[in-house]
């Protein structure tokens, strides 16, 4: 099924970004712009301990010092009772939400937030902090996740009892969690094979790397009302945890999203938030709290680290006939990592029988982990892909051939039960194969890699609003963050749906107390789900335009037809009536019923699953290990692209952060579980001047459930590039790299060890 | 009758290992509702934590949605979304 319709005027077209102009000249506001009378400046005082109980906390001399307005500790905040709920793709505990935002008892990891202070400056708050004296008992700690599993390890919740054993536990572990999935009969399917391969891999806990820190300005007052500015994929969502936290009404809080410099899942939850809020409610004054990055790489949430195996089992023609795996994923300090989503991904792409995928949550004493592009997805199926790459070279088939074998097409059973509907697959694979990326020639130590990638997608609750101004322009406002691109989509969506221009709709993102309740940006769903609130407000928009011209011509309004942006008479049987123009109407909206608006409100279903082919060339210089991206294409499905410049900047930047992971980026360390690197500087992201520019090819095969054909596209982008950059350095120097980063001193060590 | 299907940790937890049941219900409301006579405790886990594919279309905080006589019904985790809870 093709998405294409020759009939759409702005839907595949690029039109000017509505937050460009912001954005360059500096006039965006984002979390940390907004300037309150008499704010005051929130600090956090953190641990330095990996691990430890806290015997007790004394404030009093912070409390004392002039120019300080209210020091809270967990003594402050409500310690909930467990409750597991929605964040992002992720689950979260209300409970250990609550010791994340502010320990209690005791701190898990160094940068674990146990204190914070409020008052008239910087330096006053930053002097506070210092005189707030702590009696830690310092605890074993826990870092890598095979460790944490271990016996003797240290245990981190003496009340954590690993769930999906039966008989239940007599002790507590680190294992928070079991899941199994299982399709078919894997030993017998490995009985079949003639090929059988498996490896274990490392991958790295990696930042989300947002360029803004977190950031949050609260103003309660004394009514017991609060406003909340903060950057935040979804102020919905931050309204209900900080009310839960607070203890609050959920309407007495009205929060506003930011404009947000990235988020990429990191910004799914809260952490500053619920503490601005307390100290405003304790100092009776606005209060600012701003990470700065240390804090971010200390404190929020990466996204797992893991140890991974798998298995496959292949005839000689490359029918895959069993595959096998087993994932352990680090939580961090609180149970609740992508485990579930990274097993069911694993095999997902793939039209296999007999399917076994065990997965382990564990927690550790490191940050909890967040929300990250396709969370747990890239992990699995770095394993997956690098495993098919070996098989694909011990049996001689060209590897894109061996993925286009076992493909998983429309009615294909996914490894993790269910049908697919109408899906792009093969269809990534075709176009990457016909590529001229592919074929292109290569020179000494230059390699070539490709992996496929999966992700989900997800629908869920929007709230649109079109409202039609007195000179016909159109605002449409949202509850969703824009952290892709969305105003353009819902721009594009709404012109497309009134047959206007899309200069003439201004869209807008709405806080908490404007609209009704609209689940996070996240899930890859905002395009799809949101975009359905906004084309059916602006259908109800249309319809009363149509009532209106039928008034003003005192005709039936069947005798009505909307077309270009104009009110006409359906037939020369309506009658011979000029065109009536949406500022038409609107400019006469007083004298035929009042203003004129649209409103939705919906639980979007029938999101679309994507997949991603990538093709990665590199160079890798045999005496410093260091390996150059010399040429890199990421091929995906989106259904159908609304804004075609900011889906292939999304493919663009998830493939950036896929190579980052391959290449670079990793927490280091001390003996006593101290990050070693939390900054920039030591912990390397990609820049432009590390990477050519990312080609991309936008197929689209729609889906049948949206009315443009939409798909999600921010996610899959990141799953394919781990393995691909490895299946490139594979390719360049015959070494198969099990460990990220595929960092120069790793990669040196292992042709140092080959030779 | 429709085609029930568990993930191997709900079976393993509430069913005896059995993954694959049949159960004339009209919609998911009522096919938990069967279950959880049939195997005490699996209701309130299928609406915390399930969602719902039927016929392939995946339901992430599946209620009312209809079943007939042929669906295929797979229980399977909620990736995201939903309307969080208060309590």
């Amino acid at each position: 099924m093709s998405s294409d319709n020759k009939d759409l005027k702005w839907v595949g077209k690029s039109p000017v970004r509505p937050d460009g102009n912001d954005k360059v000249t500096g006039r965006a506001k984002f979390g940390a712009d907004l300037m309150l009378p008499g704010m005051l400046v929130g600090k956090v005082l953190r641990s330095p301990h990996a691990h430890a109980i806290i015997k007790s906390i004394d404030t009093s001399k912070a409390e004392a010092l002039p120019g300080v307005k209210a020091v809270i500790t967990s003594a402050d905040v409500t310690d909930l009772s467990s409750e597991w709920v929605p964040a992002g793709e992720v689950q979260i505990n209300f409970r250990d939400l609550a010791r994340n935002v502010m320990a209690n008892e005791k701190v898990l990891y160094n940068g674990h937030a146990v204190a914070a202070v409020a008052a008239t400056n910087n330096a006053i708050a930053n002097a506070a902090l210092e005189l707030i004296s702590i009696d830690y008992e310092v605890l074993p700690h826990v870092i890598d996740v095979e460790d944490a599993m271990a016996e003797d390890a240290p245990i981190l919740h003496e009340d954590m009892f690993t769930q999906g054993v039966t008989p239940k536990p007599d002790k507590p572990s680190n294992v928070f969690k079991h899941v199994d999935i299982a399709v078919g009969d894997v030993e017998a399917g490995f009985a079949q094979a003639d090929l059988i391969v498996e490896k274990s891999f490392k991958t790295a806990p990696v930042h989300q790397g947002y360029i803004e820190p977190h950031a949050a300005v609260a103003s309660f007052g004394e009514d017991g009302k609060a406003e909340l500015w903060c950057s935040t994929q979804g102020q919905f969502v931050v309204r209900l945890y900080c009310a839960k936290l607070l203890g609050m009404d959920v309407s007495n809080l009205r929060v506003t999203p930011s404009e947000i410099g990235g988020g990429f899942g990191g910004k799914t939850t809260v952490y500053l938030e619920p503490v601005a809020l307390l100290l405003s409610r304790k100092a009776g004054r606005p209060v600012r709290a701003v990470m700065t990055r240390e804090e971010v790489f200390r404190a929020s949430g990466p996204t797992s680290g893991a140890v991974t195996w798998v298995k496959i089992g292949v005839k000689n023609d490359g029918t895959i006939v069993a595959g096998e795996a087993i994932l352990k994923y680090q939580a961090g300090a609180f149970a609740g990592s992508p485990i579930q989503p990274g097993c069911m991904c694993a095999f997902a792409p793939y039209d296999i029988e007999n399917v076994k995928v065990k997965g382990y949550d564990v927690v550790v004493n490191r940050p909890k982990v967040a929300a990250y592009r396709a969370p747990g997805a890239p992990i699995s199926e770095h394993a997956v892909e690098s495993v098919l790459d070996d098989i694909a070279k011990q049996i001689s088939i060209d590897p894109l051939e061996l993925r286009e074998k076992n493909a998983a097409t429309e009615g294909t059973n996914a490894a993790y039960g269910p049908k697919f509907g109408p899906i792009g697959f093969v269809e990534t694979l075709a176009a990457a194969k016909a590529h001229p990326h592919y074929s292109a020639p290569l020179g000494p130590n230059q390699g070539r890699g490709v992996a496929c990638g999966f992700w989900f997608n997800i629908g869920g609750d929007s709230c649109a609003a079109v409202n039609v101004a007195e000179d016909g322009s159109i605002v449409v406002s949202t509850g969703s963050p824009d952290i892709g691109g969305s105003r353009a989509s819902m721009a594009i969506m709404a012109a497309e749906t009134l047959g206007i221009d899309v200069a003439d709709v201004h869209p807008n993102v709405a806080d908490t107390s404007s609209l009704g309740y609209t689940f996070l940006t996240g899930g890859s769903r905002v395009t799809f789900a949101t975009g359905m609130a906004v084309i059916e407000a602006a259908k109800q928009v249309v319809e009363t335009l149509r009532e209106r011209a039928a008034k003003i011509w005192d005709i039936s309004v069947d005798a009505v037809i909307w077309e270009d942006g104009y009110a006409k008479p359906a037939g020369t049987n309506a009658g011979d009536f000029e065109p009536l123009s949406l500022g038409e109407i609107a400019s006469t909206a007083g004298k035929t019923g009042g203003p004129i608006s649209g409103n939705a409100a919906l639980n979007a279903q029938g999101a679309g699953p994507a997949f991603g082919t990538h093709i990665c060339d590199v160079e890798v210089d045999p005496e410093t290990g260091r390996v150059t991206v010399l040429r890199y294409t990421a091929v995906q499905d989106c259904g159908k692209a609304i804004h075609k410049g900011y889906v292939e900047g999304q493919i663009q930047g998830g493939a950036v952060q896929g190579i980052g992971w391959a290449l670079n980026e990793e927490y280091i360390y001390d003996d006593k579980g101290r990050l070693d690197n939390a900054g920039f500087l030591d912990y390397r992201i990609p820049v432009a001047s590390d990477l050519p520019m990312i080609d991309t090819v936008v197929v689209e095969v729609a889906n049948p459930n949206h009315p443009y054909g939409v798909r999600g596209v921010g996610e899959v982008p990141i799953v394919p590039p781990m393995a691909t950059v490895a299946n490139a350095i594979e390719s360049a120097t015959g070494i198969r790299m099990t460990e990220l980063p595929m960092s120069p001193p790793k990669v040196l060590a292992a042709i140092d060890g080959a030779k | 009758m429709a085609r029930i299907i568990l993930t191997s940790g709900l079976s393993n937890q509430f069913t005896s290992g059995q993954t694959e049941l049949e159960i004339d219900a009209v919609d998911v409301r009522g096919l938990i509702l069967l279950l959880d006579e049939s195997f005490p405790g699996i209701g309130d886990e299928l609406k915390r934590e399930m969602a719902v594919a039927i016929d392939g279309q995946i339901y992430q905080e599946p209620f009312l949605e209809k079943i007939s006589t042929n669906s295929e019904v797979y229980f399977l985790p909620r990736i995201g979304g939903g309307k969080n809870i208060l309590t």
